[in-house]
C-alpha cells in the first residue's frame, strides 16, 4: 500500500540515517576513546612521568639496590616454579574436564574459576589457617621440619591458588576444537597413547599453552594480597616485588616504589603483548 | 560437528583403551583440585563455623565489619554499571567502526589484565593523591577526593575491570548478523530503535556475563584499594581490607567470619557466570546446527 510519494522520500531519509549513523558514529567513538585515556592511559602516563621524575639514573640506582634486586628474583622463581606446576596440572584438570564425563564434572568445572572470585586476601588466610602457628598442618609442619607460612612454599602455594584457573581455561576451548579423529586415525596406525599425546594432541594445544603460561606467568609476577598474608607483612621477611613496592611506599621511599611499580608493569606488559604478537603471527 | 563428537568421547574411544591410563589421569585432575581448592575453602569454612551459625553472624554484623561488607558491595554495583555501558560501548566501537588508532585501542583494553592491581593502585594514587597536581586541582576546585574516598574504589575497581565487558561481548557483536539491521533500516527504524530492538537482545547474555565477572572480580579486589583507599574503618575500608587488619591483628573469628561471607559471594556469582556462559553457548550451537 504504498504510494509513489513515499517511496520517493525513502532515499533522502536513508541519506539523512546514514549522515547521523556517522555523527553518532564519531561521538561515540570520542567518548570511548577519551573514557580509555582517562580511566588507563592518563594513570600510566602519571606513574611514569612520577617515576622519572628526578631523572633516569634515580629510576636505575634505586631498582639495583639489593633488596629490589633480591625481590624482583624471588618472584621470578615463584612464578616460574608456578607456570611449570600449572602446565602440568592444569593441562591434566583441561583435560579430564574436556575428555571424560562423570558426576560432579560441572562443579569442578565452575569450582575451577573460584579463584578468579576469592579475593587474595583470602586465599592467602586459608593457607595462613593450614600452615600458620595454630593451623591444622602444624603438626605436619613440625614434623618435616619445612617452614611453609612466611616463607618460600606458602608464597609459591598462595600464588598457586590464585593461578589456577588461567591455564586450565585458555586449554579448554582448544581441547574442546579439536578434531578427536586425528587422534583416532594416529591410534589406528599403531600410536600408543603417549605418542598420540605428543604427536598429535599436543601441538595442537600449543597455542592455548602459551598464551596460558604467559597469563599465569602475569598474574604472578603481580600476586600481592595473598603473598602479604602468608608470607607475613612485617619487614625482613622474604619479599617479592610487589611486597618491596608496598614496603617502599609505607616508609615513603617514592622513587624506590613508582620505579618497581613500573619495571614490574612493564615486564608484564611486554610479556602479554609479546605472547599475542607470537600468537597472531602463529596464526597466520 | 567437533563438539557432537566430543559429546561423549568416553565411548568412542577405541584402539587402546587404557582404563588404568584414565584413571589415573582423572584421579591426579581431582586431587590437584582438592588440594589446591577444596581443602583450603572448606577450611576457612570450618574456621568461622567453629563457634556456630549465631557467632559467625555477630562477627559478620559488627559495625566496621558490616559497613566494610556494605561498602564493598555498593562500590562494585556502581562500578558494574559504568562498566557494563562503557564496556558494551566500546566494544560497539570497535566492531563496526574504522578509525585511526583502533588497533591500539583494542590493545589498550587488556592492559588492566597485564598491570598488578597493585601497580594499578600506585599508578591512581600518583594520578589523584592530595599531594599531585591532578589531585590537588580536583580537591581546590571541586573538594572532590578521590584517593581515601568510595570514588577511588569505583576508580581502581573499573580500571581492573574494564576488559571482562568488552572481551565478552566483543566476539557475539562480531559475528551477528547485520542483514536484520539492514532490514529494519529499511523499514524506517533509527538509529535507537535498531538498537534497542535489534543489536541489544542477542548481546543481553554476553553482557550479563561481563557484568557478573567484573562484579565478582571486584567482591575480592585487594592490592589496588589498599593503596587507593587506605584502611580507614567506617570510611574506605573494604571487606578484603578488613581481612586483612583482621588477620594481621589474629582476631581469627572476625577473619574467618567476612571470609566466608565473601567466598559465598564468590561461589554463587562464579556459578551463575558459569552457567550464563554455557546456555549462551549452547545457545549458538542449535543457531548452527
Amino acid at each position: 500500500m504504498r504510494t509513489p510519494a513515499s517511496t520517493k522520500i525513502v532515499p533522502v531519509t536513508k541519506r539523512l540515517s546514514e549522515l547521523r549513523g556517522k555523527w553518532a558514529g564519531w561521538v561515540l567513538i570520542t567518548l570511548v576513546i577519551a573514557y580509555v585515556a582517562l580511566l588507563i592511559m592518563a594513570p600510566l602516563a602519571a606513574l611514569t612521568i612520577n617515576a622519572f621524575e628526578k631523572g633516569a639514573g634515580a629510576v636505575f640506582s634505586s631498582l639495583g639496590q639489593p633488596l629490589a634486586l633480591q625481590a624482583f628474583w624471588n618472584t621470578i622463581w615463584i612464578a616460574l616454579i608456578v607456570v611449570l606446576t600449572h602446565s602440568i596440572f592444569g593441562t591434566i584438570v583441561a583435560w579430564v574436564l574436556v575428555r571424560h564425563r562423570f558426576p560432579g564434572r560441572d562443579l569442578i568445572d565452575g569450582l575451577v574459576d573460584m579463584p578468579f572470585a576469592v579475593s587474595a586476601v583470602v586465599a592467602g588466610y586459608m593457607l595462613l589457617l593450614l600452615f600458620g602457628r595454630n593451623g591444622l598442618l602444624a603438626p605436619l609442619v613440625e614434623a618435616t621440619g619445612i617452614r611453609v607460612a612466611f616463607a618460600f612454599p606458602g608464597m609459591i602455594l598462595a600464588t598457586l591458588f590464585v593461578t589456577l584457573p588461567f591455564m586450565i581455561r585458555e586449554l579448554i576451548p582448544v581441547l574442546e576444537a579439536f578434531d578427536i579423529r586425528q587422534e583416532k586415525a594416529a591410534a589406528t596406525l599403531g600410536a600408543s597413547g603417549w605418542q598420540t599425546f605428543w604427536r598429535v594432541t599436543f601441538p595442537a594445544l600449543r597455542w592455548g599453552m602459551i598464551y596460558g603460561v604467559t597469563l599465569t606467568f602475569a598474574r604472578a609476577l603481580g600476586e600481592f594480597g595473598a603473598v602479604l598474608v602468608i608470607g607475613g607483612a612485617a619487614q625482613g621477611r622474604m619479599m617479592t616485588t610487589t611486597l618491596f613496592i608496598y614496603h617502599a611506599l609505607e616508609e615513603r621511599q617514592y622513587i624506590g616504589a613508582y620505579s618497581a611499580a613500573l619495571a614490574l608493569g612493564l615486564l608484564s606488559l611486554i610479556l602479554v603483548i609479546g605472547s599475542d604478537w607470537l600468537r597472531r603471527r602463529g596464526h597466520q | 560437528m567437533n563438539t557432537l563428537l566430543a559429546g561423549n568421547p568416553e565411548t568412542k574411544t577405541t584402539g587402546t583403551p587404557l582404563p588404568w591410563g584414565r584413571w589415573g589421569l582423572r584421579s591426579v585432575a581431582i586431587s590437584y583440585l582438592l588440594v589446591m581448592l577444596v581443602i583450603p575453602l572448606l577450611v576457612i569454612l570450618q574456621d568461622g563455623m567453629r563457634e556456630g551459625l549465631a557467632e559467625l553472624w555477630r562477627q559478620v554484623t559488627l559495625p566496621i565489619a558490616w559497613h566494610a561488607l556494605k561498602l564493598t558491595l555498593w562500590t562494585s554495583a556502581v562500578m558494574v554499571v559504568i562498566n557494563t555501558i562503557m564496556g558494551t560501548l566500546t566494544a560497539f566501537v570497535l566492531v563496526r567502526y574504522e578509525f585511526p588508532g583502533k588497533t591500539v585501542l583494542n590493545a589498550i583494553i587488556d592492559l588492566p589484565l597485564a598491570i598488578p592491581t597493585l601497580v594499578t593502585g600506585v599508578m591512581l594514587v600518583v594520578l589523584f593523591g592530595p599531594q599531585e597536581a591532578v589531585g590537588a586541582w580536583l580537591k581546590d576546585q571541586f573538594d572532590f577526593s578521590i584517593i581515601f574516598a568510595p570514588s577511588g574504589i569505583i576508580m581502581a575497581l573499573l580500571f581492573i575491570t574494564f576488559p571482562f565487558v568488552v572481551r565478552s561481548v566483543q566476539p557475539v557483536l562480531l559475528e551477528l548478523d547485520r542483514t536484520q539491521e539492514n532490514a529494519a533500516a529499511t523499514l524506517g527504524a533509527g538509529g535507537w530503535t535498531i538498537f534497542w530492538r535489534i543489536i541489544l537482545p542477542p548481546l543481553a547474555l554476553p553482557i550479563l556475563t561481563g557484568a557478573l565477572l567484573s562484579f565478582a572480580r571486584a567482591i575480592g579486589e585487594f592490592g589496588s584499594i589498599v593503596i587507593v583507599a587506605g584502611n580507614i574503618p567506617l570510611v574506605s575500608q573494604t571487606a578484603a581490607v578488613y581481612v586483612f587488619g583482621e588477620v594481621e591483628s589474629e582476631n581469627r573469628l572476625g577473619a574467618s567470619a567476612v571470609s566466608i561471607v565473601m567466598v559465598g559471594i564468590a561461589f554463587i556469582l562464579m556459578m551463575a557466570a558459569n552457567y550464563l556462559r554455557k546456555w549462551s553457548r549452547s545457545g549458538s550451537e542449535k543457531e548452527v546446527e
